[in-house]
């Protein structure tokens, strides 16, 4: 017998741990003298208050939703993967290379080849570490991080040396192709008649990131190789008896989430900048690791998390721009929302089945 | 009539020697669960009582009780006539209680004085607690045949040895009371003779023993009265000198048990197994099977007995491709990789081995997964479980479940239920159904029945004989000797790697085999 319903236990446990995560928010903005009541207003109305904020939200929730599901998929097969970040950075590199290698004459197709660009630099970033991890044991939450390093020194190195045009101070790639520019979120919700604001990054990506939910979901549960990443996650001693090999599955997984990292690459260096500099990650590959434990590492959970994160993104943004509230505070909201739904899990948990214990006895 | 007359049987041995404990309506639940309900029991000093029922019955609960590890929510503890309130081990240590658990509790690189006195230091130093230890072990040694080296690392310790020490642990800490949970799960019979000699001095000594054991045999043998518990209730307490094992087994389960496997001769035909010096080697480069040749042939179960730890696990996961090994192996006179570069639990499923393995819980299952999960589970390449190219026929797979789960009795029979939510015979159940099903030509079985209730028991060898009936091989591996000797057709011992010898069960006895089983055998 459950100890309570599922419903309670995907959505009322999260988002009482939520509303706890940011109530002690409001007691830090308290505490250095702002009004938390007005810093929430302004948060909420800075990124859910106009379809300018909207855009924004979603461009940061399309990353989180490719680092998240890179962090789930991974999860499920009992893997810590931290190195979404060098892992969304060398998609950047793919995105550039195929970018810059052919003169596209169409959009679509430099997004198709972008897209498995990405994935591709993405998913051999994340080989090593997984190779060392299935072959030598090397841990794989040590060799993920570590790779994040080696992933920025690389980055930097290739800008310099061999991608920075000639004659440019800036450690930039050149800029792509005018015909390689994504379609905004704005033109796609234009051709069925919805007004969305076009000064905002977001861009078709937002909906590669959602058919990315859908398919990770498909792989994980309606898949043979979903189940046998499942089953290796739950015991790997318990795969090896069922003929499941621990070495092809590490792999496997790992691939797949180095690959879904590696994509978002398509959002923030295809869809937003249009060239590759450095740094251009921004942390969303550690972010992806607090959306995944949030979204308990069920596809849909990421992506609701993700736009949860991406709010968090936009509204911090906002903060700072027009109040004195420091954007360093924001990462205290993060953190305290990550603390609340993902460590600190059982503290709302037990209660609340305590409730619902007791509320089943007294019928 | 004859059920409802033994059923309706109360408390026939309601002691009039003075108790050593009695408890008086014991409750308690665990959430919705009610492991103990209103459970009443006296147990007389110097005496030496049994407590039996099936895996999940609240024996392990109730003892737990009385050990300090649980509050009961209701009840009187009575120690000596005494009431006792028992908040923690140590309260229960200081009423005189002594625990052996079933899994000892020994720190394995101390030696057997420094574990004696852990937790029993006196003073700032050591030397003193243990000279006066090596004194007092020295005379129990001498009054109850527990003679260990005091200066020997546990660990160099048979099973048997580490056994005493905890015995020795509980009476150096001046226990009256001794509970023993499981006790001869582990020891040869020869051992197991040698522990009853010792708890029948210590009862002859003044001592009070509780046993708990799901073993009818050793209840008959060493208990002076017997409880029998059943779905946390009490539902008698006899003197084993007027029951028999048959109305012990069906206060146990609630209805007639067949204890004895009726089985047709065996009809044995072409071989099916073929091993020739098969070695072994684990990750600390000790070698766990010593040269294993063995033949099984159609319609036919080998036993393989022998003491846990002899080499039986490793040959069933080398066998099941779980692990790696070298030598000759066929199956149906044709040879297959051991060596694990060429093969692994696919191909040998794909050959037609089917494995029900030793350790359901860390390697039959996986607990978190659903049972229609589990019924894939290293048959999730069946092409009766695919939709199409890319996904996997979920539904086909539940369906499927349910039926097996019907012909199997699994209760309840619910596919989407998680394996962990089902008790230990319904797991077994489970995997059973899934081995079986797939109507192998070779079944490898390690300990079918462990922590499985005797209903169920007697439902899987059921299922183990008609899989003979059907004409498939059956390489049967268990540590209970009475399961061997009524299953198999022919039963081979093992000892530290090796076989020791074959011996046919009609012409062999239990303690011929318990002398092969401790080594000493006609190789």
């Amino acid at each position: 017998m459950d100890r309570m319903p599922k419903w309670a236990d995907a959505l009322l446990v999260p988002l009482i741990s939520l509303i706890i995560a940011f109530f002690i928010s409001g007691l830090v903005i308290l505490a250095i003298g702002e009004d938390p009541i007005a810093a929430m207003k302004l948060m909420i109305d800075g990124a859910l208050g106009s379809t300018y904020g909207w855009g924004y939200t979603l461009y940061y929730a399309t990353n989180f939703m490719f680092t998240g599901l890179a962090v789930a998929v991974a999860f499920h097969a009992g893997l810590f993967n931290i190195g979404g970040e060098g892992q969304a950075t060398l998609g950047g590199l793919g995105v550039a290379v195929v970018c810059l290698a052919l003169p596209w004459p169409h959009w679509s197709l430099a997004l198709g080849a972008a897209v498995i660009g990405a994935a591709a630099f993405g998913a051999l970033w994340a080989a090593v570490p997984a190779w060392l991890q299935a072959k030598r044991g090397s841990h794989i939450v040590i060799t993920t991080i570590m790779f994040n390093f080696i992933a920025a020194s690389l980055l930097n190195y290739v800008l310099v040396n061999i991608m920075r045009p000639v004659g440019s101070m800036d450690p930039a790639s050149a800029r792509f192709a005018v015909e390689t520019k994504l379609p905004r979120l704005h033109e796609i919700l234009g051709l069925v008649g919805i007004p969305f604001n076009n000064r905002n990054p977001a861009n078709i990506s937002l909906l590669i990131a959602m058919a990315a939910c859908v398919l990770v979901w498909v792989l994980i549960w309606h898949t043979r190789l979903g189940y046998q990443i499942r089953a290796f996650g739950k015991s790997e001693k318990a795969a090896v008896y069922a003929g499941i090999r621990p070495v092809r599955i590490t792999m496997y997984a790992m691939l797949i989430s180095g690959g879904l990292a590696g994509m978002m690459a398509v959002n923030n260096v295809m869809g937003e900048a249009q060239r590759l500099v450095l740094n251009s990650v921004e942390g969303a590959g550690f972010i992806g690791i607090a959306v995944a434990l949030m979204g308990r590492n069920h596809p849909f959970g990421v992506f609701l998390a993700a736009i949860l994160f991406g709010f968090l993104y936009q509204g911090g943004a906002e903060l700072a721009l027009w109040t004195k509230i420091p954007r360093e505070l924001i990462v205290v909201v993060q953190a305290l929302v990550i603390l609340f739904t993902g460590a600190l899990d059982n503290m709302v948990r037990m209660p609340v089945e305590r409730v619902f214990m007791a509320f089943r006895k007294a019928k | 009539m004859v059920g409802n007359e033994i059923l309706g049987r109360q408390d026939t041995a309601a002691p009039s020697a003075p108790l050593a404990i009695e408890l008086r309506g014991i409750s308690k639940s665990f959430g919705p669960v009610q492991a103990n309900k209103n459970i009443s029991i006296r147990v007389a000093r110097g005496s030496i009582h049994g407590i039996i029922g099936e895996n999940g019955a609240g024996k392990s609960t109730l003892m737990s009780i009385l050990y300090g590890f649980y509050k009961a929510d209701s009840g009187e503890i009575l120690i000596g006539g005494k009431t006792v309130t028992i908040p923690d081990s140590q309260s229960a240590i200081r009423a005189g209680i002594g625990m052996v658990f079933q899994h000892f509790k020994l720190v394995q690189n101390f030696t057997v004085l420094e574990n004696i006195i852990l937790g029993a230091e006196e003073g700032r130093f050591l030397r003193p607690s243990l000279t006066k230890a090596r004194a007092v072990l020295k005379k129990l040694a001498e009054d109850y045949e527990l003679d260990v080296d005091p200066d020997a690392v546990v660990e160099d310790l048979s099973v048997g040895h580490q056994q005493r020490v905890e015995i020795l642990k509980a009476l150096y800490r001046q226990a009256d009371i001794l509970i023993l949970d499981e006790p001869t799960g582990v020891l040869t019979p020869d051992e197991a003779d040698h522990l009853f000699r010792i708890l029948r001095g210590l009862r002859d000594q003044g001592k009070t023993i509780v046993l708990i054991t799901h073993k009818l045999r050793e209840i008959m043998e060493i208990t002076d009265h017997v409880s029998v518990m059943r779905r946390g209730e009490m539902v008698a307490t006899v003197t084993t000198a007027d029951t028999s094992p048959e109305d012990l087994a069906e206060l146990m389960v609630g209805r007639k048990v067949l204890l004895h496997v009726e089985k047709s001769p065996a009809n044995p035909g072409r071989t099916v197994l073929e091993v020739e010096n098969l070695r072994v080697v684990d990750d600390n480069k000790v070698e766990r099977l010593r040269g294993i040749s063995l033949q099984v042939r159609a319609g036919e179960i080998l036993g393989i007995a022998g003491v846990a730890g002899n080499g039986q696990s490793e040959l069933l996961q080398v066998l099941g491709g779980i692990s790696n090994g070298t030598g000759i192996v066929r199956l149906n006179g044709e040879s297959l990789d051991v060596t694990g570069k060429h093969s692994d639990g696919q191909t040998r499923r794909a050959k037609g081995i089917a494995h029900v393995p030793e350790d359901r819980q860390h390697l039959g299952l996986i607990m978190d997964f659903t049972a229609w999960e589990n019924m894939a589970f290293g048959y999730h390449n069946a092409p009766e479980y695919q939709r199409n190219a890319l996904l996997m026929n979920n539904e086909a797979l539940r369906a499927d479940t349910a039926r097996k789960m019907e012909r199997f009795d699994v209760r309840p029979p619910n596919p989407t239920l998680a394996a962990k939510s089902f008790s230990g015979g319904n797991q077994q159940k489970i995997v059973v159904a899934r081995e079986i099903e797939r109507n192998p030509d070779l079944l490898l079985i390690g300990q079918p029945t462990r922590g499985v209730d005797i209903g169920a028991i007697e439902f899987i060898h059921k299922q183990i004989l008609a899989l003979r009936e059907a004409g498939k091989a059956i390489l049967l591996v268990s540590v209970e000797l009475d399961e061997i000797m009524s299953l198999s057709d022919r039963i081979a011992v093992m000892f530290d790697g090796r076989i020791m010898g074959e011996r046919l069960p009609d012409q062999t006895n239990e303690r011929e085999l318990g002398l092969l089983m401790a080594g000493m055998g006609d190789k």
